[in-house]
Parts: structure tokens; C-alpha cells; sequence
């Protein structure tokens, strides 16, 4: 495939999905999970003819202590997720026995209350460690191609690395706030931020494979052959591998979201999407990339 | 290794089978020694605690934290659950206190018995015109303010009223408690003291003469229920600082054991898939593969057991990710195999340069995803380290497992290796 002859297409491919996934986050911006604002999420079996209506009209007219409250139906385990501000101990039993006197058969799958000082440390927390792993990363990729400085200097390849990791991001990003706006209520959580470090290193692992061919290629070659048709080379002959290591990943990822536990559906799916946007990326976006880069750089520096 | 890889291999086939036996032992016809499954899966509570130590002089700290702690993980050994934990983190607000409950019934109870401090009051009868009032007396010792409480309690045992034959509680007070309790009785001789536990009269007696010696006996109306949990809640001692709950969260262990079945399933398929895709994809290649993938598994699901590294739900997904990332070691040599192939080298030469030509970029892509692991592990929660951990240990031992293994195994199995050397 002649990628790098090709590459304006695949780079104004990846320019829109980025565009996008970038408009729907800011444009929807994302629900915070209870674990970031704090809050109460509640998840109820209730009798199997209940409706949302129905749990919501109960909490305004018998339980509006609870405050303002959202309430989402799980359908794999038949139940309502219900949330709204954090309470207390006493307060969850009063609500349930309230709850259980209209529906004897209610039954409590999981409760969770979180106080908003634990949620802004755990979001903060959460921060941190993106910027953290951001940083290791970068500072690890430019040490890996540090041999490599012609025709483009090693920390291009770590910035170009960064460049598709951020790419590899906005795609999940951009889906998670879009799903957040519709009844789905997908939220951001420490699960996400998990997703997006896991993507941010698959990504890169993704991206180094191709990387460490362009650089053997180039310390074989001498500057032989022209950087364009080193690259082309490198990616074709990665391909393969390139998308086999990723579909191994995405085979087990769809298994665990077709059959896994549903308290982790978001997470997975957040996963997918940025595995597979890794393994478009690594290829079509990470080596173009590079020669634009020092395609730039060259017509900066050759007329003088 | 290279001389003997037959020996090795049947060295790594063993321990595997060890692991196996280890992980399952009930397949094998073997009792079972229990795995360490989080709350997430077996369901139960994880409570955090705030603690307010704004009373306690900074010195003290360490002490009273570690006293809270003693303290709690007493009450809580009451409920009979197994392995509670109950230990100490900092937040950045100030100090928290875990307390983790697995396989708990009525949380509701043991959320109240673990914040609860038996507050015993003494109060004396004012004379107000006709109604009466109760009054807390204060007699400052030392400065601290001396309201007989819960935490002057040394000791507290079910008695029975030798005349009625009712029980009763017996308290014994430490020498602070003991003063307290004397002064208490020395100024109202004839006079009536009320007993309030926790806001609750219990009883009003006339006091009859100074008490000294710290000896106390609350009569009140119990059964040998209630004065038994009484007498426990004394004995588990109170708190000594204040602790409010901010964090719960409670799973119930029908939802945990659907989880923890879900995520077996799924990991059970997926490796059944990838297996098959190895196969399919690098024929006689891929099914070395696909052994060293059965041998992976058995061996990080042996060393978690070993460890007794306690399986999260999250823990289980990074597991079950990493079985996806295992083979991709064996996809870049395959690849590379592949290639030399091509270019003309036999089936053995190939393999070896397939094996040291891929390794700098197995390497290189498996530091960014131990780095990331890495920072997971040390910046955040619990739960999320779960995840951590599996991931990072799943890396590891799959580095060894496509690389080691399946070296061995082509070895030992693709005869012309030898002769080619």
C-alpha cells in the first residue's frame, strides 16, 4: 500500500475524526461519575413491571429528601440505577424501607455513597496520573530512538508518538460525551481514566512497533533511500503485526463486552474504540506524520 | 538453555501443572484453599472513614490512629466476618480509615456498631419548681472534661441481680472513670443519678453512699440479649476520636457472584478465541502459540494465588486484557519468522533471527504499557490498583511466556533447529 504517497487523504481522515470527537466533547462536555463530584448510586431490582416514571414519581413524592435524582434502567440485571446526592447511613435505610413498603420484593444490588472531598482527591488524583504517564511516556519514547537522529532528530519520534496518543484519546473522548447526552448517561469515572492510560499505552506500543522498523530501516540503509520510501517500506512491512496485535486485544475486548460483567460496559467499550482507532492511527497517521514533519523542516531550513 | 531445551521445557510444563492444580484444585479431586476475591465479587461493603482528630494533640496522632484502628477492627470482629480489613490511609484532607466487610449480611448493623460510641452519661436530678430536669454534671479533672462516658470503661460483664435474678451489666471504670465516679456519688448521697447510654434513660437510682473503687452495676430492664450486647460494645472499647462515614460502598453478593462469573466466562472465551486465531493465522506457528498462551495463564493466575493478591473485579478485566496482549510478543516474531523466511533463510535460521530481531521492539512497546501501569499502581485508589497489579504482572509474565516458552517449545519441537546450528 502506498501509504506515505497517500497520506494527505488519511491525515484529512484523521483531521475530521479528531475535529469531531473534540466538538462532541466540548460541545456535550463530559457527566462526571459519583466517584469524581460525589454523590449516591444506587442500583435497585425492583418488580419486574416497574417503570422509570414510577421510581421517580416515589422519590419526588415519598423520598424528596434524596434531592434532585436521575434514575437509568440496567437492563441486563433488570434493575434501575438511581442517583443523586450523597446521604448518609440512616438516611439510605430510611429510603430503602420506604422503597420496600411500596415494592415488597425490592431487592439492593449494589449501593455506593461518596462524599464530594473523596471525589474531588480521586479526580484529582486521576489527573495527576494522566500527566504523569503522559510525561514517562514521552521522556521514554525519545530515550528508546535516541540512536536515531537522521534525517529527523529521536524527541520528533516521541512528539509525533504524543500526537497519535492524543489522537488515539479525543476517538473514546468524544463517544463517552456523546453517549453522556443521550439516555445511555455514560459518565466519566476512575474506570475511564484507567481506559484512556491503558489506550495511551497501547497506543504507543502500537506506534513504537512501526517506529523501531523506520529506525532499523534507516541505520541498515545509510541514507540510501529517500526518508518517504523508508517509511513507506517500514509500515508496509509492520502492517501485518501491527493489526494482529491489536486484534487479539479487540477479540478478547468484544468478549468481555458482549459476555463480561455490565458494571464494566463503558469501560470496555471505551477501550475498543481507542484500541481500534490505535491500530488506524499507527498506521495511516504516526509514520505520515513524520515525513510532514521533516518534509517542513527541510523546506525551513534549504532555501537559506 | 540452549543446550538442554527439552529439560527446561518440561521444568516450565511441570510448574504449569503445579499452577494448575494450585488455581483449581477442586478439578483435581483436591480440597480447595480459597482464593482472595474483592468485595466486588463476593460482595460486601468498603466504608471509608473520615476521622477528626482536631481534639487530639498532634503528638498523640499516631497513637490515637492506631488505637481507632485496634479499636474498630475489634467491633468489627464481632460480626464473624471473615478476613475483615480495617486499616489506616491518608487522604488529602486529612486522615481516612478503610474498613472492609466481605460477605456481610445486614450492613446496616455493622455500619452502626463501628461509628457508635457507647456514650454512658450520669446526669443529676434539678429540682425545678415541680418538673424535675436532668443536668450533666462536669467535674474537671485535669483539665479534661469528665463526663463519664463509654471510653472510661476498662472492662464490662453480664451479671445477675442476685435477688431478682435479672442481668445486669457490671461496669469497672479506669482510675480516671473511677475519680470521676466517686466525686459523682460523694455530692449526691440521697439524691437521685440518672443513667443515660447513648441518650437513653436506663435507670434513675437513689445514690446510698460514695462509691470508690470504679465499681458500677446498671440494673435497667434488659434480657440477656441486650445486656450482652451491651457488655460487648463497652468491651470493644470506644472510639478515641470522632469518625464520620464519607465513603460506602456496599455490593450485594448476588451481583458480585454474577460479576465474578461474567468475567470468568469472558476470560474463558476470549482466550478460546485467540487460541484459535493464532492457529488459524501462523498454522504449526501459532500452535505453539496457543500452548504458551495455556501456560501464561496458569502460571499468573498460580502466582496471584501464591501471593494471595486479592482478585478485584478490575483486577480480573486487566487480566483478561493482558491475555489478548500475551501472543502479541509472538505475533512480532512470528512476523519477523515470516519475513526471513523470505528472504531465503531456512525454517530454523529463520526462527532464531525471527526471535533477536524482534526483541527490541517487544521491549520497547512493553515499557510504555508497565510504565503506565506503573503510574496506575501508585496514583490512585484501591480498586483501580487492582487493575494495576494484574496488568503489570500479566506483562510481565507474558514477556517470559512468548518469548521463553515458545522459544523453548519450537526448539524442542521444529527438529532442524539443531542442525542448522
Amino acid at each position: 500500500m502506498n501509504i506515505i504517497g497517500q497520506r494527505k487523504i488519511y491525515l484529512t481522515i484523521s483531521a475530521i475524526i479528531v475535529v469531531v470527537g473534540l466538538f462532541l466533547v466540548f460541545n456535550f462536555g463530559f457527566k462526571e461519575g459519583i466517584d469524581f463530584k460525589g454523590g449516591t448510586l444506587w442500583q435497585i431490582k425492583l418488580d419486574e413491571s416497574t417503570t422509570t416514571a414510577e421510581v421517580e414519581e416515589l422519590f419526588t413524592t415519598q423520598i424528596s429528601e434524596a434531592g434532585e435524582i436521575k434514575v437509568n434502567t440496567d437492563i441486563t440485571n433488570d434493575a434501575f440505577l438511581i442517583r443523586f446526592q450523597p446521604i448518609s447511613e440512616p438516611d439510605h435505610q430510611k429510603f430503602l424501607s420506604v422503597i420496600k413498603a411500596k415494592y415488597p420484593t425490592a431487592t439492593e444490588l449494589s449501593f455506593q455513597s461518596i462524599g464530594p472531598s473523596i471525589g474531588a482527591q480521586l479526580k484529582k488524583n486521576a489527573m495527576i496520573a494522566v500527566l504523569l504517564a503522559i510525561i514517562a511516556v514521552s521522556l521514554y519514547i525519545a530515550f528508546a530512538f535516541r540512536k536515531v537522529s537522521r534525517p529527523i532528530s529521536s524527541w520528533k519520534y516521541g512528539i509525533v508518538t504524543m500526537a497519535t496518543l492524543l489522537h488515539d484519546i479525543v476517538v473514546p473522548a468524544g463517544l463517552i460525551a456523546y453517549l453522556g447526552s443521550t439516555a445511555h448517561g455514560a459518565e466519566i469515572d476512575s474506570n475511564f481514566v484507567v481506559a484512556l492510560l491503558v489506550i495511551m499505552g497501547f497506543s504507543v506500543h502500537d506506534t513504537i512497533v512501526v517506529f523501531d522498523r523506520i529506525r532499523e530501516n534507516l541505520l541498515h540503509q545509510r541514507g540510501k533511500t529517500e526518508f518517504g520510501e523508508t517509511i513507506n517500506q517500514s509500515v508496509n512491512q509492520t502492517m501485518a503485526r501491527s493489526i494482529n496485535t491489536s486484534l487479539t486485544l479487540i477479540i478478547v475486548l468484544l468478549v468481555m463486552f458482549f459476555a463480561g460483567p455490565v458494571n464494566l460496559k463503558y469501560f470496555i467499550l471505551t477501550l475498543l474504540v481507542g484500541v481500534a482507532t490505535g491500530v488506524y492511527s499507527s498506521i495511516f497517521v504516526a509514520s505520515p506524520l513524520l515525513l510532514v514533519w521533516q518534509r517542513f523542516s527541510e523546506r525551513k531550513t534549504t532555501p537559506k | 538453555m540452549r543446550r538442554h531445551p527439552g529439560l527446561f521445557l518440561t521444568i516450565i510444563l511441570s510448574i504449569t501443572i503445579l499452577a494448575g492444580v494450585f488455581i483449581y484444585p477442586k478439578g483435581f479431586g483436591l480440597s480447595t484453599s480459597p482464593w482472595r476475591l474483592g468485595l466486588d465479587l463476593v460482595g460486601g461493603s468498603h466504608l471509608i472513614y473520615k476521622v477528626d482528630l482536631s481534639k487530639v494533640s498532634s503528638a498523640d496522632h499516631a497513637s490515637v490512629l492506631n488505637g481507632l484502628r485496634d479499636v474498630i477492627e475489634n467491633r468489627v470482629n464481632l460480626f464473624g466476618v471473615s478476613e475483615p480489613q480495617v486499616y489506616l490511609s491518608k487522604g488529602s484532607d486529612g486522615n481516612n480509615l478503610v474498613v472492609e466487610l466481605a460477605g456481610i449480611k445486614k450492613i446496616e448493623d455493622a455500619i452502626k456498631m463501628i461509628g457508635e460510641t457507647p456514650l454512658l452519661e450520669f446526669k443529676e436530678v434539678e429540682e425545678n419548681g415541680s418538673s424535675t430536669e436532668f443536668i450533666t454534671p462536669m467535674f474537671p479533672i485535669d483539665g479534661v472534661p469528665t463526663a463519664l462516658t463509654g471510653r472510661h470503661v476498662k472492662s464490662a460483664q453480664v451479671t445477675f441481680d442476685p435477688n431478682t435474678n435479672k442481668p445486669q451489666v457490671s461496669l469497672e471504670f479506669n482510675d480516671e472513670g473511677a475519680q470521676i465516679f466517686e466525686l459523682l456519688t460523694e455530692a449526691n448521697v440521697g439524691k437521685v443519678v440518672a443513667i443515660f447510654l447513648d441518650g437513653v434513660l436506663i435507670e434513675a437510682p437513689v445514690v446510698q453512699t460514695k462509691i470508690s473503687g470504679g465499681q458500677a452495676v446498671i440494673s435497667g430492664n434488659f434480657n440477656i440479649q441486650t445486656a450482652k450486647q451491651l457488655v460487648e460494645r463497652f468491651n470493644a472499647g470506644a472510639l478515641p476520636a470522632p469518625v464520620t462515614l464519607i465513603n460506602q460502598q456496599t455490593i450485594s453478593a448476588t451481583l458480585g457472584a454474577d460479576s465474578l462469573h461474567k468475567a470468568l466466562m469472558a476470560g474463558l472465551i476470549g482466550t478460546l478465541l485467540v487460541m484459535i486465531f493464532m492457529v488459524l493465522y501462523y498454522r504449526y506457528l501459532g500452535i505453539f502459540a496457543a500452548i504458551a498462551l495455556v501456560i501464561y495463564v496458569s502460571l499468573t493466575l498460580g502466582i496471584f494465588k501464591l501471593f494471595s493478591i486479592t482478585m478485584t473485579l478490575a483486577g480480573l478485566a486487566g487480566f483478561i486484557l493482558t491475555i489478548g496482549m500475551a501472543v502479541d510478543a509472538n505475533i512480532l516474531i512470528f512476523e519477523r519468522v515470516k519475513e526471513e523466511i523470505k528472504r531465503g533463510l531456512s525454517r530454523a535460521n529463520a526462527i532464531e533471527e525471527g526471535f533477536k530481531r524482534a526483541w527490541p521492539s517487544i521491549r520497547d512497546s512493553n515499557i510504555s504499557t508497565i510504565i503506565t501501569a506503573l503510574v496506575l499502581y501508585f496514583l490512585t485508589s484501591s480498586f483501580v490498583k487492582g487493575f494495576a497489579i494484574t496488568l503489570l504482572m500479566g506483562v510481565a509474565v507474558s514477556m517470559f511466556s512468548a518469548i521463553t516458552t515458545t522459544r523453548l517449545l519450537l526448539k524442542t519441537f521444529v527438529k532442524d533447529i539443531h542442525q542448522a546450528k
